[in-house]
């Protein structure tokens, strides 16, 4: 009972200390998407809710534009599903990393707490990810996220506007902190993130593909880049051993 | 024009976006034995990320360069493991140092 208090206590502050960066970069980048809230009306408390809620960068500047444009209802819902999808493909390789008897309650609350970021951090703790680790680097990066959205709303014009630009590539920065050092390590997942690049970058430039919706183009992307990578590429785990 | 909340709004994104997060979770039970779902899944982080980043970083930019240039300086600091804060921390002082260079 002791020691597994201290394994708790140690994975919290583990939590902690991979969750004050993303707290800090995700502050930034929520600071750009409260001037882009208040654009749509909401007011700082309201930004604060829903960011600390929904927590999701590409999901949220969808919905304040949406919001803006006076949208329907069923298209907001329909806008959320395609941008935010990823999420479905990390809940269902989050599930992999919970140890086998977790309860069912930590395993649902560990899957609203992913965000590209905190998803990041826990698939890449080593072995089984435990709940306490995910909880407390997911509550230190929201609130951040949250407070960095409703002060965005409420000061936003203030700064100049190439401090926002510069401000807003602290979430790239961050990406790329995450994809970049497990591709030093695995030479298919450097393989899988070039084609990611020069594809996304295709798909974004030709003719007709630049037409789709970023959210889609992730999606697509994702799918079939991933497909193919599991298909040419296919990992060997000591679970499966040799099957 | 009918008239829409933005409360409303707000509570459709989070209970869709979470509804997203829990219902695979709330599917898949035991560990997924099949090959090919299971390294399906392994590249999928890495490439949703990828493709989210470029080319949307040097989109953001007001011209291409000085995005390209955080890009490359962001997947240099992180090849060198610097960390998720000092990579963030790179890519925006760039940005904001040649901005300020051109600006001025």
């Amino acid at each position: 009972m002791k020691s597994t208090q201290r394994n708790m206590r140690r994975d919290i502050l583990d939590g902690l200390h991979v969750g004050i960066p993303i707290a800090m970069a995700y502050f930034a980048v929520a600071f750009s998407l409260g001037i882009i809230a208040a654009k749509a009306g909401l007011t700082a408390p309201m930004g604060f809710v829903s960011s600390f809620f929904t927590r999701a960068s590409a999901g949220e500047y969808g919905t304040y534009t949406l919001i803006a444009a006076h949208a329907a209802y069923a298209e907001l819902v329909v806008m959320c599903l395609v941008i935010n999808l990823r999420y479905m493909l990390m809940s269902a390789a989050l599930s992999q990393k919970i140890a086998p008897g977790t309860s069912r309650w930590h395993r649902l609350l560990m899957a609203v707490c992913i965000t590209d970021e905190v998803f990041g951090v826990s698939y890449a703790h080593p072995g089984y990810t435990p709940p306490a680790y995910t909880y407390s680097a997911a509550l230190i990066s929201s609130l951040f996220w949250a407070l960095g959205c409703a002060l965005g709303i409420v000061a936003g014009n203030i700064l100049p506007q190439q401090m926002v630009t510069a401000l807003s590539m602290a979430l790239y920065g961050m990406f790329l902190g995450i994809i970049i050092p497990p591709a030093r390590k695995d030479r298919n997942v450097l393989y899988a993130l070039a084609a990611s690049f020069v594809l996304s970058g295709l798909c974004a430039a030709a003719p007709v593909v630049s037409g789709l919706s970023s959210g889609t183009r992730i999606v697509v992307l994702t799918v079939l880049i991933s497909a193919v990578a599991a298909w040419l590429k296919p990992v060997n785990t000591e679970a499966d051993g040799e099957a | 024009m009918e008239k829409h909340s933005v409360i409303i709004y707000i509570l459709i994104a989070i209970l869709t976006t979470n509804l997203i997060r829990v219902v695979p979770m709330a599917l898949i039970k035991g560990p997924i034995r099949n090959r090919f779902v299971r390294s399906f899944l392994y590249y999928v982080p890495y490439v949703t990320l990828a493709v989210m980043t470029f080319p949307d970083m040097i989109l953001v930019t007001p011209t291409p360069l000085p995005g390209v240039l955080a890009f490359a300086a962001g997947i240099i600091a992180a090849w060198l493991r610097l960390g998720l804060f000092a990579v963030a921390a790179i890519c925006c002082a760039i940005v904001y140092l040649l901005s300020m260079l051109f600006a001025g």
